[in-house]
């Protein structure tokens, strides 16, 4: 077929002698085997973390936001911080899901799955932060404009943080609904192989009956880019609409036109950073060498290493524009980053996001599992250490010298972070265990043009299918129980 | 009687295209092919109708839009207008940049959820749903195209064991 042929020079994307069959086995695997000791010993100290994380936060709700570090100076610290790092580390789900598939990059199949499955856990815990910073998250529905008895007090459609409200609402739930439609055929995969009566019930419930019929495929692939084309200028808008949290106030330091292409540079070179992170470790828990492969890992890393640098020119422009306006403010607020008290934090991001990634010029080391891992975990260091240094160190020393001031986390501040990286690692674990983790119907479709098989039998100038030899099988039979 | 129905399994997509071409030539109507993925150039061999669930995602999308406009126009000019930081709510128009981002992210909303669920009915795909895809097999590595037979029954048959099926089912339906 002349839809299955590939220029020679593109290195497999399915490693090894793998025909249909041999996916489904695969994939299917990690969710119909038995979790082993190390799941287990992860999965508990993700839980722990995560009830830490919630007794934090019930602590926080009870008694109120006193109970952090912050004070009449600094008023947004971590809870902002963490806000905006999560959110971030969820644009590279999107990114790999929907605008990789604008571009019709083969490679996103292996790790599409996984990444969406991370934008979604991750958008979850940012979430979490602006409602327990409401102090009273049961009034939380009062961002949502709704007919009241306040007097006909509605909410402010001119504020950047009910355009957030807006953003992030519409980002997680387009994410899930399009997450769950291409997991709906790998569902019905299990389901279909499934023996045990309760893993069928529930594969059947969650697959929504999926049968795979010829006009179904048709309109799957149909939804599949129109919501790519939606979600590319969705994830795009709601990192800008975040950024705009800061950049329409008129703080030094915040009130910067560069920032929505900046944060959207850093939350794709974050959100990489994590795929890195997770996949890394996932394709060697999962047996899925031959699906995300040393080549995927080199990928991504580059995408790291170009976001990173386009960090690196936003932080050096930043710099340039405060002292080419001649605000002095503007100009006080960046020299104090770089050698104030915050100096350590702001050579931290420095060092972690615009020198660490342009190690991956070198081929030897981007394509070094030990080191892409290392690196995806400098990154996200140094990328919370980016969100810190703006929001704090633009904070913390005000117009008045008299109120200036440091921050200093409580151990409530540090209980309710930690208690999110738990939070969403128990999700993403229990989503190893049971979610077919790789999209195996489109890794079908790229098996014939990028399945190492494949490419052998083409460069053989052999034929890719096999007429069956034996006659075919005849069954006869009346009985129809449906 | 009209309603037996003839189905031929294959192991192999491009075998299936060849048999879908091979049975659409001899005027034999095909009642439905199963596939474990989407294969390019399958809904045209069959003569299937392009979806139009594109053109709906975009009317959606519109109506998304006009819903924003119209709320906005209402709670932020209409019912109470405040002046916010000097910039009092005189007219949509004047106002609107502050406006646009909503506007496009309800037109996103409407547009990605409507779709979805236009989606789920036309396919027939809910929660509890049974699934209705004739052999397991069909969403692993196996194709199946099925056949309305009629009194045709036979010469189905005949015709299906040579284009390279490894298996074919006779079945009331």
């Amino acid at each position: 077929m002349a839809s299955h042929y590939e220029a020679p020079i593109r290195k497999p994307l399915v490693l090894g002698d793998k025909g249909y069959h041999d996916v489904t086995e695969d994939i299917a695997a990690p969710v119909e085997g038995k979790a082993n000791k190390h799941w287990w010993i992860v999965f508990s100290i993700a839980l722990t973390a995560f009830l830490w994380g919630l007794g934090s936060i019930i602590y926080t709700i009870s008694t109120g936001i006193g109970t952090w570090g912050l004070n009449k100076t600094v008023g947004w610290a971590w809870d902002i911080t963490n806000f905006v790092w999560w959110v971030g580390i969820g644009h590279a789900g999107t990114l790999i899901s929907a605008v990789l598939l604008l571009f019709r990059q083969k490679w996103r199949m292996a790790v599409n799955r996984s990444a969406e499955a991370m934008t979604i856990f991750s958008v979850v815990q940012a979430g979490l932060f602006p409602i327990i910073h409401m102090g009273r998250p049961w009034l939380a529905y009062w961002v949502v404009p709704i007919p009241n008895q306040f007097g006909s007090l509605w909410v402010n459609f001119n504020s950047p943080l009910l355009w957030d409200v807006f953003a992030i609402s519409t980002y997680l739930s387009v994410s899930l609904v399009f997450w769950w439609t291409g997991l709906l055929p790998d569902f019905a995969m299990i389901r279909d192989r499934a023996v045990k009566p309760f893993q069928k019930k529930i594969y059947s419930l969650v697959s929504f009956g999926w049968t795979g019929r010829a006009k179904d495929w048709q309109r799957f692939e149909e939804v599949s880019l129109v919501l790519a084309g939606l979600a590319t200028p969705l994830v795009l808008s709601v990192h800008t609409i975040v950024s705009f949290d800061f950049a329409t106030s008129v703080i030094p330091g915040w009130h910067t036109t560069i920032f929505p292409p900046y944060f959207v540079a850093g939350a794709i070179f974050s959100g990489f950073a994590m795929v890195n992170t997770l996949l890394i470790i996932m394709r060697k828990v999962s047996n899925l060498e031959a699906y995300i492969t040393i080549q995927h890992i080199e990928l991504m890393n580059i995408v790291i290493m170009i976001t990173g640098s386009i960090v690196g020119c936003a932080y050096i422009t930043e710099l340039f524009v405060a002292w080419y306006s001649g605000v002095e403010y503007e100009q006080y607020a960046f020299l104090n980053r770089a050698t104030g008290p915050y100096a350590w934090a702001y050579w931290s991001m420095m060092t972690c996001n615009v020198f660490s990634p342009q190690f991956m010029w070198f081929k030897k080391l981007r394509t070094s599992i030990m080191f892409s891992f290392f690196i995806s975990i400098v990154v996200n260091i140094g990328m919370w250490f980016e969100r810190f240094v703006i929001i704090v160190t633009s904070l913390h020393r005000d117009y008045l010298p008299s109120s200036w001031t440091m921050f200093s986390p409580t151990f409530v501040d540090i209980g309710i972070f930690v208690g999110t990286i738990g939070f969403f690692f128990v999700l993403f674990l229990l989503y190893a265990r049971t979610f077919p983790v790789i999209a195996q119907a489109e890794v079908k479709t790229i098996l014939k043009s990028s399945g190492e098989k494949y490419k052998k039998l083409r460069e053989a100038g052999k034929p890719l299918y096999e007429m069956p030899k034996a006659a075919a099988k005849i069954v006869q039979s009346t009985k129809k129980d449906q | 009687m009209a309603s037996k129905v003839v189905q031929a399994f294959y192991n192999d997509d491009d075998i299936l295209l060849l048999a879908v071409k091979k049975v659409k030539e001899a005027k034999y109507h095909i009642e439905e092919v199963y596939t474990p993925f989407p294969v390019h150039g399958l809904d045209k061999a069959m003569g299937l109708a392009p979806t139009r669930i594109a053109i709906a995602a975009f009317i959606y999308g519109l109506i998304g839009l006009s819903v924003a406009i119209v709320m906005m126009n209402f709670i932020m000019i209409q019912d109470w207008p405040q002046d916010i930081g000097g910039k009092p709510s005189f007219s949509y128009l004047e106002n609107m940049p502050a406006f646009v981002p909503i506007m496009f992210e309800l037109t996103v909303f409407f547009a990605a959820h409507l779709m979805v669920i236009t989606f789920y009915m036309r396919s027939k795909l809910w929660p509890f749903k049974k699934a209705e895809n004739p052999d397991v097999r069909s969403t692993d590595d196996h194709f199946v195209m099925e056949i309305l037979a009629g009194d045709h029954e036979s010469d189905i048959i005949e015709l299906l064991s040579e284009t390279g099926a490894v298996e074919i089912k006779s079945e009331e339906k």
